[in-house]
C-alpha cells in the first residue's frame, strides 16, 4: 500500500476519534491496571511470611540458638543447636545420594540416546516422581531402611530425601544439557574430541550454571520437607554422634515445637523457621554468584 | 583384537610450509569413487566421482539440498553424528579409504579441519579456543601451546587485532573475527585439509573480503573445500568448482571453465540464475 493511499482515505484517522476506539484504548488500560494489581497481590503472601518470620523469629535469634540443644517441655532457654547440624547432614547426604545419580543419568539421556527406549522410560518414571507426596518418599525409606536396620537414622533420612531430589536435579539437568548449543558440539567433535571429551570439557561447563540452579532448587525444597524426616530420622534431642541414630531436623524441630502448649517453644519454632529459611536463602545466594557464567 | 592405526605424521606428506613447492601438488589429495550417501531412507549423494586436488581452492556451488553439504560433511565423517545414515562407495585421503574400520575417527578429524556456516567458538577464552584441539590430543606444554596461538592466529590474519586480549572470552569479538577464530583454531591441529561450509553467509561484505583473503593465503599451505552459495565468492576464491543438483554431480572443472564455457546446460541454466 502507498502512502497517497492511506492518505486517500479519510476516515483512517478519524477512527481512532470513534467510540468504538476510544473503549478499546479504555480496556486496554483496565486489563493493565488489573494485571499490575494481581502481580502485587502475589507478593503479599511471600511478604507476609518473611515479615511474620523476622517479628516472631528475631527476638530469640542469637549465638545460643546454633550452640545449645533444645529445652525440655516447659523449659526456657537452649536452642535447635543438633537441629542445624541434623538439617546440614541429611540435606548433605541426600544431596551427595542424588547429585551423581540424577546428573548423569541426564548425560545419558540427553548427550548418549536421546530418543532411545531407556531414555525414554527413565525421562517418564522421572515425571512421575516429581508429583510423588512427599510422605511417600519417608514410607518408602522407612520400608528399605529403618524396617531393616531396625533404627531410624540420618542415613535413612538422606536417602528419603535424595528420592525425593532425585526427579527435580535429573529433569532440570537435563533442560541445562538441552540449553547447550549444538554448534559447540559439532565445533567440538570436528577438531577431533571423543564423545566424552566434548561432554566433559565443553558440554559440561556450559550447562553447569543452570544444572546448580536445578540442584539448588532441589536441596531448598529438601530442606524444608518434614513428613520424609518423621518415618526416617525422627528426632533427637542431643547432638548427633553417628549417622547410624536417630537425628534432628529443623523441620521436624518447628512440626513438633509448633504444636505444644509452651510458649517459649512456639517461639523458639518462629526462630528455627527464619533460620531455615535463611539458610537456604546463603545456599542459593551462593550458588547464583559461583556458578554464573562469566560472560 | 583389531589393532587401531592412526594416520601417523609419517605416512603423510609434511605441510607444504616444511616442504616449499619441493613436491608438484597431487592431482588426487582426496578420491571419490561410487559414494551413495543416505538419511535413512531418502538418497541425498547418488554416484559421486571426484579427485580434489592437493593446495588447491575447489569450491561445490548448487542450490539448497543439493548434496554439497552432505559431500563435504563426509569427508571428516560428521555426517555420522546424525543417526540412521549409511555410505556406499568410498572416499580416500592421499590414498587411505576413511572409512577404514582400522582409522580411527579422531585421527581422521584432527587431519582435517573445518569451519562451520554460523562461527561457533567456545565460551572459553581465545587462547583456549585455539588450544583446545591440542589439549584433547594431550598436549600441555605451555610453550608450544603458545607458539600454536601465534602461528594459528597469524595464519587466520588475527594475531595483530587480539594479540592483547588472548584470554578475554572469544565470545566478545565482532562476527569477521570469531570466523577467522574458528579458522584459526582449525588450522592450530595443522590439517591436511580444510573444509569450509559456507563460511562467509553470515558476514558482512568487509568480513567476507577479508575470510576471502585469506583463503587465498591458506592454499599455499593446506588443500581446502569451500561450500558456497554465493557464486561471485567461487568466481573469486576457487581453483575448480563442482555443480551439484538433486544429488548429483553434474559438472567438475576449472573454475574459470565452469563459469565462462560450461559444458552442461544445467549448470549454465544455473549460474546464469535461471534457476536454484
Amino acid at each position: 500500500m502507498s502512502a497517497s493511499s492511506i492518505t486517500a482515505e479519510p476516515d483512517f484517522f478519524q477512527h481512532s476519534e470513534s467510540r468504538k476506539s476510544s473503549l478499546r484504548a479504555w480496556g486496554n488500560r483496565i486489563l493493565s491496571i488489573i494485571c499490575v494489581g494481581l502481580s502485587l497481590l502475589t507478593l503479599i503472601p511471600l511478604i507476609s511470611i518473611l515479615f511474620l518470620l523476622i517479628k516472631n523469629g528475631l527476638p530469640l535469634l542469637s549465638w545460643n540458638v546454633f550452640t545449645e540443644l533444645p529445652p525440655a517441655a516447659g523449659m526456657v532457654g537452649g536452642g535447635f543447636g543438633n537441629a542445624v547440624v541434623g538439617t546440614l547432614i541429611m540435606v548433605g547426604l541426600g544431596l551427595v545420594f542424588s547429585a551423581p545419580i540424577g546428573i548423569l543419568s541426564a548425560i545419558y539421556v540427553n548427550e548418549y540416546s536421546p530418543y532411545g527406549r531407556l531414555a525414554n522410560t527413565v525421562r517418564f518414571v522421572a515425571k512421575l516422581l516429581t508429583g510423588i507426596p512427599s510422605i511417600i518418599c519417608g514410607v518408602f525409606a522407612f520400608a528399605v531402611i529403618v524396617a531393616t536396620t531396625n533404627s531410624f537414622s540420618a542415613w535413612a533420612g538422606g536417602v528419603a530425601l535424595a528420592v525425593l531430589m532425585l526427579p527435580t536435579m535429573l529433569l532440570t539437568s537435563e533442560q541445562a544439557l538441552l540449553g547447550v548449543q549444538n554448534a559447540y558440539r559439532e565445533a567440538s567433535y570436528g577438531l577431533g574430541a571423543t564423545k566424552f571429551q566434548t561432554i566433559a570439557r565443553v558440554v559440561l561447563p556450559d550447562a553447569l550454571p543452570a544444572i546448580m540452579t536445578g540442584v539448588m532448587l532441589a536441596v531448598a525444597r529438601a530442606a524444608g520437607e518434614t513428613a520424609p524426616l518423621i518415618f526416617t530420622a525422627l528426632f533427637s534431642q542431643y547432638w548427633a554422634k553417628s549417622l547410624n541414630e536417630p537425628t534432628a531436623s529443623l523441620s521436624v524441630l518447628i512440626f513438633n515445637f509448633a504444636t505444644v502448649p509452651f510458649p517459649h517453644q512456639i517461639q523458639m519454632a518462629w526462630t528455627a523457621s527464619l533460620v531455615l529459611v535463611a539458610l537456604v536463602t546463603i545456599a542459593n545466594v551462593t550458588a547464583q554468584l559461583v556458578f554464573t557464567k562469566k560472560h | 583384537m583389531i589393532t587401531v592405526t592412526r594416520m601417523q605424521e609419517s605416512t603423510l606428506p609434511k605441510p607444504a610450509e616444511s616442504a616449499p613447492a619441493a613436491k608438484p601438488p597431487r592431482p588426487d589429495f582426496i578420491t571419490v569413487r561410487n559414494f551413495n550417501f543416505f538419511y535413512s531412507q531418502k538418497q541425498a549423494l547418488y554416484d559421486i566421482n571426484m579427485d580434489i586436488p592437493e593446495r588447491q581452492v575447489t569450491a561445490f556451488i548448487g542450490p539448497s539440498g543439493c548434496g554439497k553439504s552432505t559431500l563435504l560433511r563426509n569427508f571428516n565423517r560428521m555426517n555420522e553424528l546424525i543417526d540412521g545414515v549409511r555410505h556406499e562407495g568410498e572416499i580416500k585421503l592421499l590414498g587411505r579409504n576413511i572409512y577404514d574400520p582400522k582409522l580411527e575417527i579422531i585421527s581422521l578429524r584432527r587431519s582435517i579441519g573445518m569451519v562451520f556456516q554460523k562461527s561457533n567458538p567456545f565460551p572459553k577464552s581465545i587462547y583456549e579456543n585455539i588450544v583446545y584441539g591440542l589439549r584433547i590430543a594431550g598436549h600441555n606444554n605451555k610453550s608450544e601451546l603458545d607458539e600454536a596461538v601465534e602461528r594459528s592466529l597469524r595464519g587466520a590474519a588475527l594475531w595483530e587485532e587480539v594479540k592483547d586480549r588472548l584470554h578475554e572470552n572469544a565470545l566478545g569479538l565482532s562476527g569477521g573475527q570469531m570466523q577467522r577464530l574458528c579458522i584459526a583454531r582449525a588450522i592450530a591441529n595443522r590439517p591436511k585439509v580444510l573444509l569450509m561450509d559456507e563460511p562467509c553467509s553470515a558476514l558482512d561484505p568487509i568480513a567476507t573480503v577479508k575470510v576471502e583473503e585469506l583463503i587465498h593465503e591458506l592454499k599455499k599451505q593446506f588443500t581446502i573445500v569451500i561450500v558456497t552459495h554465493n557464486m561471485q565468492q567461487a568466481t573469486r576464491c576457487s581453483d575448480l568448482t563442482a555443480f551439484f543438483y538433486l544429488g548429483k554431480l553434474i559438472e567438475f572443472d576449472k573454475t574459470q571453465k565452469i563459469f565462462s564455457n560450461p559444458s552442461q546446460k544445467q549448470t549454465e541454466d544455473y549460474i546464469t540464475g535461471r534457476f536454484g
